[in-house]
């Protein structure tokens, strides 16, 4: 039993550690292959059409109806102590700060995230970038790079539109149903909210892009076994994805503090 | 069909490989001659695609070595690989075609990679797609609207842009039906005569044979038969016997055997 114990401990300390290795040796080759080679400008345009541009309209929605039930909420908290005139500041800076970047990264790594795991790991199954290293195409050039790169850029401006209409939506439900003051809320973002705020929601946002495409494209190019293989990497990739977001955003916001 | 003493393209000295404590080939020694059509054959499930990928270099083996042209491509990192790779062809048993792109663009996707313009690569894909009989109205195709045997001769096609000096052929006939399959044989016996090529085919196909001129028979991950084609009905090895006349009695029994051990 215990010898059992000690032999499973072993296995899953060896497996976390090959996994984790691979996947920092993953990055390091993307980094060098992005050094060392020519950025595919044609195929980065259309990821960013397909992880951004598509992505566009559940990034708004999920804005729009966040910074709805946050200032529904807020309101609820706020009228006990007669602090309502603050509700747009929080809508805002919550939308800003942590909301935006973390809801938009989420709902594209559950979209574009799992796409990019599903297709390079259709192309693996299926001999496709075996295909591209036989006709000596660099597989990290053609498939991984323009991922990276065009969801590392495209995630802050969704993010941007992410805060917009959660700020709008705010407005919507302080204004039209619980029928605040429009100047108040208006007032109260413009005296609280800083430009830091939204730089430091939109560097967020870029590392978010960065793990995304970065698990996506590994547990794509890891993919093995078939149909199956590839539901079970697209699994892993959108959970690990949204955790490390999870996790990376409390360490952010402790870094973002104190710069 | 074949030439006296042709010089050894390809040799394989040894060749194992271990996948989690299963050993697939367990000592492969293969001279692949120079210029002619060596077919493997073999039951399924007995390693042949594996020794395919490893000649090219896509599975790296756990011993042994593969000297091609003199160079140990064994030995060799990525960078030295894929300037190796300029001398091959690989043909995947599905063809592997990009199913993003069509087939102009699947054909002459090593060109297009190497930034020549549309005018460039155009005729040149148009001359091979002529000679895997393949018209101009394909050209637009995407992988989805084309048969079986139309994707497989677009991958011949695609293999053929940077003429390559040895073709690997995965089953290209697998899943066609007789005419399509004789096409195809046609096709490669064609290639191979008229380019001076290298070819090492995986095969199943006793229809095949007659295009060949080696045949090699892997049985156990070892190479249990090597020798002519046009020898190998006349042949008493009790294994090549047994395979290519279907026998359920012989040496090779019906399960696939799984190796613990290399020896």
């Amino acid at each position: 039993m215990i010898i059992r114990f000690i032999n499973f401990l072993g296995k899953s300390t060896i497996n976390i550690c090959t996994t984790t290795g691979e996947f920092t040796l993953f990055l390091l080759e993307a980094i060098k292959t992005l050094c060392t080679s020519k950025l595919k400008f044609s195929k980065t345009f259309s990821q960013m059409d397909r992880i951004g541009v598509e992505s566009l309209s559940i990034v708004i929605l999920t804005g729009l109806f966040t910074g709805m039930v946050l200032a529904l909420q807020t309101y609820i908290g706020f009228q006990r102590v007669g602090g309502e005139q603050f509700i747009g500041a929080i809508v805002a800076l919550g939308l800003i700060r942590e909301l935006g970047p973390v809801l938009t990264a989420l709902m594209v790594t559950g979209r574009a995230g799992s796409a990019i795991t599903a297709e390079i790991g259709t192309m693996i199954i299926t001999e496709q970038v075996d295909a591209l290293t036989t006709l000596r195409i660099n597989v990290f050039q053609y498939l991984v790079i323009p991922r990276i790169i065009a969801s590392t850029l495209i995630l802050p401006f969704l993010t941007l539109f992410s805060m917009f209409f959660g700020i709008i939506g705010g407005y919507i439900v302080c204004v039209y149903v619980l029928e605040l003051s429009p100047e108040d809320y208006e007032s109260s973002i413009r005296n609280y909210v800083e430009i830091s705020d939204i730089k430091g929601g939109l560097q967020k946002a870029a590392v978010f892009g960065l793990i995304l495409s970065w698990v996506g494209t590994y547990k794509g190019m890891y993919t093995h076994g078939g149909a199956r293989g590839v539901g079970i990497a697209t699994t892993q990739s959108v959970v690990a994805s949204s955790i490390l977001i999870l996790i990376t955003n409390y360490f952010l916001t402790k870094l973002l503090e104190q710069l | 069909m074949s030439t006296k003493n042709p010089k050894t393209k390809i040799k394989i000295i040894d060749l194992q490989k271990e996948f989690e404590n299963h050993w697939v080939t367990r000592g492969v020694n293969l001279d692949i001659p120079e210029g002619l059509m060596t077919i493997i054959i073999g039951r399924s499930g007995e390693g042949k695609s594996v020794l395919l990928k490893q000649i090219i270099g896509l599975i790296k083996p756990t011993f042994g070595n593969i000297i091609i042209d003199g160079i140990d491509i064994t030995t060799l990192n990525n960078k030295e690989l894929n300037e190796c790779y300029k001398k091959f062809g690989y043909v995947f048993q599905f063809a592997a075609l990009l199913d993003s792109l069509n087939v102009f663009e699947n054909v002459g996707i090593t060109l297009i990679e190497q930034g020549k313009s549309h005018e460039e690569i155009l005729p040149i894909v148009k001359e091979k797609l002529a000679l895997v009989q393949l018209s101009e109205d394909t050209l637009y195709k995407y992988p989805s609207e084309l048969s079986g045997g139309m994707r497989k001769r677009v991958g011949l096609a695609r293999t053929l842009i940077t003429n390559p000096e040895i073709i690997l052929y995965d089953e290209p006939t697998t899943g066609l039906d007789p005419i399509t399959a004789h096409l195809i044989h046609e096709l490669m016996f064609d290639m191979q005569k008229r380019l001076n090529i290298t070819s090492v085919v995986i095969s199943h196909d006793t229809e095949s044979f007659k295009y060949a001129d080696k045949i090699a028979l892997l049985h156990e991950g070892k190479i249990q038969y090597f020798g002519d084609a046009k020898t190998i009905w006349e042949s008493d090895n009790p294994y090549i016997y047994q395979f290519i006349r279907g026998l359920p009695e012989g040496p090779i029994t019906k399960e696939i055997a799984y190796f613990k051990d290399k020896a």
